[in-house]
């Protein structure tokens, strides 16, 4: 909402300063995102005294004046002015001020004669089309005095941010209201010039139907229009706005159009309500109905767009068709022209989620149907017809023909509620005294209608504040003009929850920590990217296409972000990330939700060290190997890692595949080393604690085995039938080497193992271990045809 | 003559034996003279002076005498050692110490976790355990059960991204499911959880229909908090929050309370902290206001706590929430939300090292 410093001062009757307005505001609860100087360029203009005009000697209509600008010096001007008049005041441009059209001046001579500045028109100063002279200034300021400290034109635009909650916050008069509490002083309705006053009758209050002025005025959708004034005027001159008009609306940021559609806009930006003006001689009927649209119609808007109705929508018709849309916009045939002289002035009510609807289905906001949509007040509606009235009547002429009327079918009131002191405290605190409870009810404009005799009291709110349904936001009222900072800031004695923490967060960090320990570093990715499967769920309402689903894995966005790496030439890459995915879930329900932890690594394996010459292999897949290891430990209990596929894959100890680890494909450089990557499900139960096991007394024996393994057997396989024929002493089975090459038979390796063995009551002795061994042995050969390599 | 006594001049030179091992390399080389000097070291006098000593005061100060020579030749020469200029090189096995160590990879967690982690631990304190909840929602969790009013103009703030899960929920019309737009939903199901009082703290992942930008990303974190009992009241939201903005800011933070409107909160509030780069005397941080918005709060609105099947009547309780990536951004001074989600290594490396 754009707001007029000057427009408020009208309202207020006081000079305010526009940083200490967004001051006051802001502590009521209204932001004042920006103050926008209107006039910029104006700063360097003075009150300049003409002392003395003469002849210019070589032309006849120009003048010689001598100048008193303040500065001691006296300027020597050359004006062509034909009313600069000696002993006058006029607002005076010195040498080296630049003017809001972007003219500079500079010390010239003009026709033979120098002049040093000019004095100025209203145009010169961008303050209105007039160019008949210089603006004569009427004012005691002294030469020399900043012009905008004197002239009636200097004017700040607020740009108030104005919350869904507070529709009486988008007319000047509910921010004046705002603040004239805050002042501690009054406001009312800034006189209107060259007006005697509000002359308008009292509508003639009626049900659903009636006329004036000779025009059918009717209501055919109560629910969507509960309430219709209007007003015939006749005899209008539509045409330029006066200055104080045309002022008002391009101080809010409208565009001056006519006489009559500025008034309107005047009272929109003053009583937050938004009227329409149409041109009776353009209504069949002549009749103003408002009603739903019928099957197939169809409107051209005022923005010259020709848009089809739908049944939903309220709309405003003549006796033949619809010539506008409730609530949102006019129609083209019926605006007001320069040759309009009669006018049928709309001021109604149209229920917000109508009006919310319509101009989302239609794609067409407004000034108007922002307003509507928030609420304008229901009840204020005379109010505004005289106002409007009178501010026509002031600048295009034209009389009422016959007495305005008020459609109302069902009468209704703005809501009584019933108000405890005593929740007051429960709710805030501390006690605020009965009697500044009362006073800051009053301020909003409610009607204290009873005393707290009986433990409570009943409000009368106003209308123009829709918000206000129940007890508790009279409390926030109270709250909020008592100054949240005037209550009291204690840490008092509380009660803690019962509930446990979530288990996933204490499981997070000590993923985080593992995985920051080998490394890596953890990064937050967008969880919106491209289909990726069946199971992807789109988004209904994308941004783009490229975000048109919920991830269903962590890792093509690491991926991407280790190849925003690459292109920034980093080669060593070591990334994670904890997050949820999305798979589609029952038809019609929430997607099932995954929390799950992937990491990517890839380029050196160690940071380059001179003490290897500045070489540092890759990271390979044994490397990945461990991290998946060691990640799926801790991101699900009993998890087990297996070869599937050419890859390897966690599973639960219930089976279920939880996690997947192997080389990732990438967009990668031909620099850049391979993408290793691992998405891992995490469990987030709370994990039982581990148990302590004695530590072992006696010493351990080990013994080394050198086996010629056959293609096709698998070490994991062979490292199960050592650990299952080795007996009951053996503790461990660890692959120690392998070897492929020379010296073996074809299709053959050498791989190493390491036996190691212990009793937990005993020393060994050599025997006992050799007998495992040969067993061992035995079964290899037997079983599996291994033999020992030869040495 | 109680001066020049040999045991006073003894007494007198033990201190400086310390502090051979903070000398350079020249006041090594003065102090060397002034103690051993053969001509005029103070030691050397000293042990010449012995010889006018009755012979048993002799033997007791020669040994102390002869004892601390040996202690000052060993400081002396060892000190010139350490500071000999090949003291690398000539390590231990001839080693240069001044080569570079061999280092490992360092990892860290992002930024914005140590903030989340941060602001959890302070509330963690303040009796508030962590509750989490789905980033998938129905419209109802999202927006009905917390007091917006049926397609009002109040979800305008809240551009909400919809699902397309099937079924015929239509946007609208409470069973829609959406991504949540707050972490709010996670009150509701706190509270339909069991009964009060409740104090939890709610950090998690939201999204907004918002194109990125230097201040705005479609995905952004939340850490919301909720208390709820029996004479919570709008005091307590103020000390409350005081006191996180003490413990994560600095001791001295000053905070300002603005009324604000939230449909699930009502008094509803802003609260801006003082600027913690200029202490409230305006800068480029805070827009030469003193001020920065941190969060928003209030006291819970009945409507909320009946919903959840919660008598308002008899409990009450507030509510906030605020962003962490904007914390992050003022506390590190990164001046755009994409470097948060780029995953970029240098800045990750840059940050992990920060406090």
């Amino acid at each position: 909402m754009n707001v007029s410093r000057r427009w408020l001062e009208a309202f207020l009757r006081r000079p305010l300063d526009s940083a200490d307005v967004a001051r006051r505001l802001a502590a009521l609860g209204a932001t004042v995102d920006a103050i926008e100087p209107l006039h910029p360029g104006l700063e360097q203009v003075v009150v300049a005294l003409v002392r003395e005009v003469r002849p210019h000697p070589n032309a006849d209509r120009l003048r010689l004046c001598d100048v008193d600008d303040g500065s001691g010096t006296p300027r020597h001007v050359v004006c062509g002015a034909p009313n600069v008049t000696a002993g006058k005041k006029y607002p005076f441009a010195p040498v080296g001020s630049t003017l809001p059209g972007g003219l500079t001046l500079e010390k010239r001579k003009i026709r033979g004669e120098v002049s040093e500045g000019m004095l100025c028109s209203a145009r010169e100063l961008g303050l209105g089309q007039e160019h008949d002279g210089i603006l004569e200034l009427t004012t005691d300021a002294a030469p020399g005095t900043s012009f905008l400290a004197v002239a009636d034109i200097a004017d700040d635009r607020l740009v108030v941010d104005v919350t869904p909650n507070r529709p009486d916050l988008l007319g000047h008069k509910g921010v004046a209201r705002e603040l004239a509490f805050s002042f501690g002083g009054t406001f009312r309705l800034p006189a209107v010039p060259g007006s005697d006053g509000p002359a308008m009758p009292t509508p003639l209050r009626s049900g659903a139907e009636a006329s004036t002025g000779g025009v059918r005025v009717a209501i055919e959708d109560a629910v969507g229009c509960p309430r219709f004034l209007g007003a015939v005027l006749r005899g209008v001159r539509v045409g330029a706005s006066p200055e104080w008009l045309r002022a008002r609306v391009e101080a809010i940021g409208m565009r001056s159009i006519n006489n009559v559609v500025d008034a309107t806009n005047c009272v929109m930006f003053e009583l937050n309500q938004p009227m329409h003006a149409y041109d009776v001689s353009r209504l069949k009927g002549p009749a103003v109905v408002a009603r739903r649209a019928r099957p197939g119609e169809r409107l051209t808007t005022l923005d010259g767009a020709d848009r089809p109705l739908a049944g939903s929508m309220t709309v405003i018709a003549d006796a033949e068709s619809a010539i506008g849309v409730a609530g949102v916009m006019g129609g083209a045939h019926s605006e007001v022209t320069p040759e309009t002289t009669d006018l049928f002035l709309e001021c109604a009510y149209f229920e917000p989620q109508g009006v919310r609807a319509t101009r989302r289905q239609l794609g067409l906001s407004s000034e108007a149907s922002y307003r509507f949509e928030r609420g304008v007040d229901l009840w204020n509606g005379p109010e505004v017809l005289r106002r409007a009235v009178e501010i026509i009547q002031a600048t295009a002429g034209g009389s009422l023909d016959g007495d305005p009327v008020d459609l109302f079918p069902q009468v209704s009131h703005p809501p009584r509620i019933f108000l405890r002191p005593a929740r007051v405290t429960q709710v805030l605190g501390v006690e605020v005294p009965w009697d500044a409870i009362e006073r800051y009810l009053v301020a909003i404009g409610a009607t204290v209608v009873s005393k707290p005799d009986d433990g409570r009291i009943a409000v009368d709110v106003p209308g123009w504040r829709p918000d206000l349904v129940a007890e508790i936001d009279l409390i926030e009222e109270v709250a909020r003009l008592h100054g949240y900072d005037n209550f009291p800031t204690e840490l008092r004695p509380f009660r803690v929850g019962d509930l446990p923490s979530a288990a996933s967060e204490g499981i997070d960090g000590r993923l985080r920590q593992g995985l920051v320990a080998e490394g890596l570093f953890e990064v937050q990715t967008l969880p919106l990217g491209p289909a990726a499967g069946a199971e992807s769920v789109r988004v209904l309402n994308p941004l783009s296409a490229e975000e048109g689903y919920l991830r269903a894995r962590l890792l093509p966005g690491l991926i991407r972000r280790v190849e925003g790496n690459w292109a920034a030439h980093i080669r060593d890459v070591r990334l994670f990330e904890l997050g949820t995915v999305f798979l589609a879930g029952e038809v019609g329900s929430p997607p099932r939700e995954e929390h799950r932890v992937a990491g990517v690594i890839t380029g050196a394996r160690e940071p380059a060290h001179w003490s290897a010459s500045g070489k540092s292999p890759d990271v390979d897949l044994w490397d990945l190997r461990a991290l998946f290891e060691s990640t799926a430990a801790l991101a699900y209990p009993g998890a087990t890692v297996q070869v599937e596929g050419g890859e390897w894959v966690a599973h639960a100890p219930g089976g279920q595949v939880i996690g997947w680890a192997g080389v990732a494909s990438a967009d990668a450089p031909p620099w850049a080393a391979p993408v290793l990557g691992f998405e891992l499900l995490v469990e987030s139960s709370p994990r039982s604690a581990p148990r302590f096991e004695p530590l072992p007394v006696n010493p351990a024996v080990t013994r080394d085995l050198a086996l010629l393994v056959p293609a096709g057997i698998a070490a994991a396989a062979l490292g199960d039938a050592i650990r299952k024929s080795a007996g009951r002493l053996i503790e461990a089975v660890e692959v120690l080497d392998e070897y492929r090459g020379a010296g073996l038979p074809a299709g053959h390796r050498g791989l190493a193992f390491r036996l190691r063995y212990r009793a937990a009551d005993r020393t060994l002795r050599d025997q006992e271990v050799d007998a495992s061994v040969t067993k061992v042995l035995t079964v290899l050969r037997e079983q599996h045809g291994i033999e020992l390599r030869a040495s | 003559m109680a001066e020049s006594h040999p045991q006073s001049l003894l007494d007198a030179l033990r201190p400086r034996l310390a502090a051979v091992a903070g000398l350079d390399a020249d006041a090594l080389e003065a102090e060397q003279i002034a103690v051993l000097g053969r001509k005029s070291g103070a030691l050397t006098a000293l042990l010449r002076s012995l010889a006018a000593l009755p012979p048993e005061e002799r033997r007791a100060v020669g040994a102390a005498a002869n004892e601390l020579r040996q202690a000052f030749e060993a400081a002396f020469e060892a000190r010139a050692a350490a500071l000999a200029p090949a003291a690398g090189a000539a390590g231990a096995a001839g080693l240069d110490l001044t080569m570079p160590g061999r280092r490992r990879w360092v990892g860290a967690e992002h930024p914005v976790t140590r903030v989340v982690e941060e602001i959890c631990e302070i509330f963690h304190g303040l009796g508030f355990n962590r509750a989490i909840g789905p980033e998938a929602e129905t419209e109802w969790m999202n927006f009905g059960a917390l007091n917006f009013p049926a397609d009002h103009p109040a979800m305008d703030m809240h551009d909400t991204f919809y699902l397309d899960v099937g079924g015929d929920a239509r946007p609208g019309d409470g069973k829609a499911v959406l991504l949540r737009t707050h972490t709010s939903p996670v009150q509701i199901r706190t509270m339909l959880a069991g009964p009060p009082p409740y104090r939890v703290v709610i950090p998690g992942v939201v999204y907004r229909k918002d194109p990125f930008d230097p201040s705005h990303a479609p995905v952004f974190w939340q850490v919301e908090g909720l208390a709820v009992d029996e004479g919570i009241s709008f005091v307590d939201l103020k000390g409350t929050l005081l006191h996180f903005a003490r413990q994560f800011f600095s001791p001295t933070t000053k905070v300002r309370f603005r009324p604000s409107f939230f449909p699930f909160t009502e008094p509803s509030a802003e609260m801006d902290v003082s600027c913690y780069l200029c202490g409230g005397d305006g800068c480029s941080a805070c827009k030469g206001t003193g001020w920065m918005e941190i969060l928003g709060c209030g006291m819970v609105h009945p409507k909320v706590l009946e919903n959840c099947g919660v008598d308002a009547e008899r409990y009450t309780g507030f509510a906030f929430g605020m962003g962490p990536q904007r914390i992050a951004m003022l506390r590190y001074g990164i001046p755009d939300i994409r470097l948060l989600f780029e995953g970029d290594m240098r800045f990750l490396a840059q940050l992990g090292r920060a406090r």
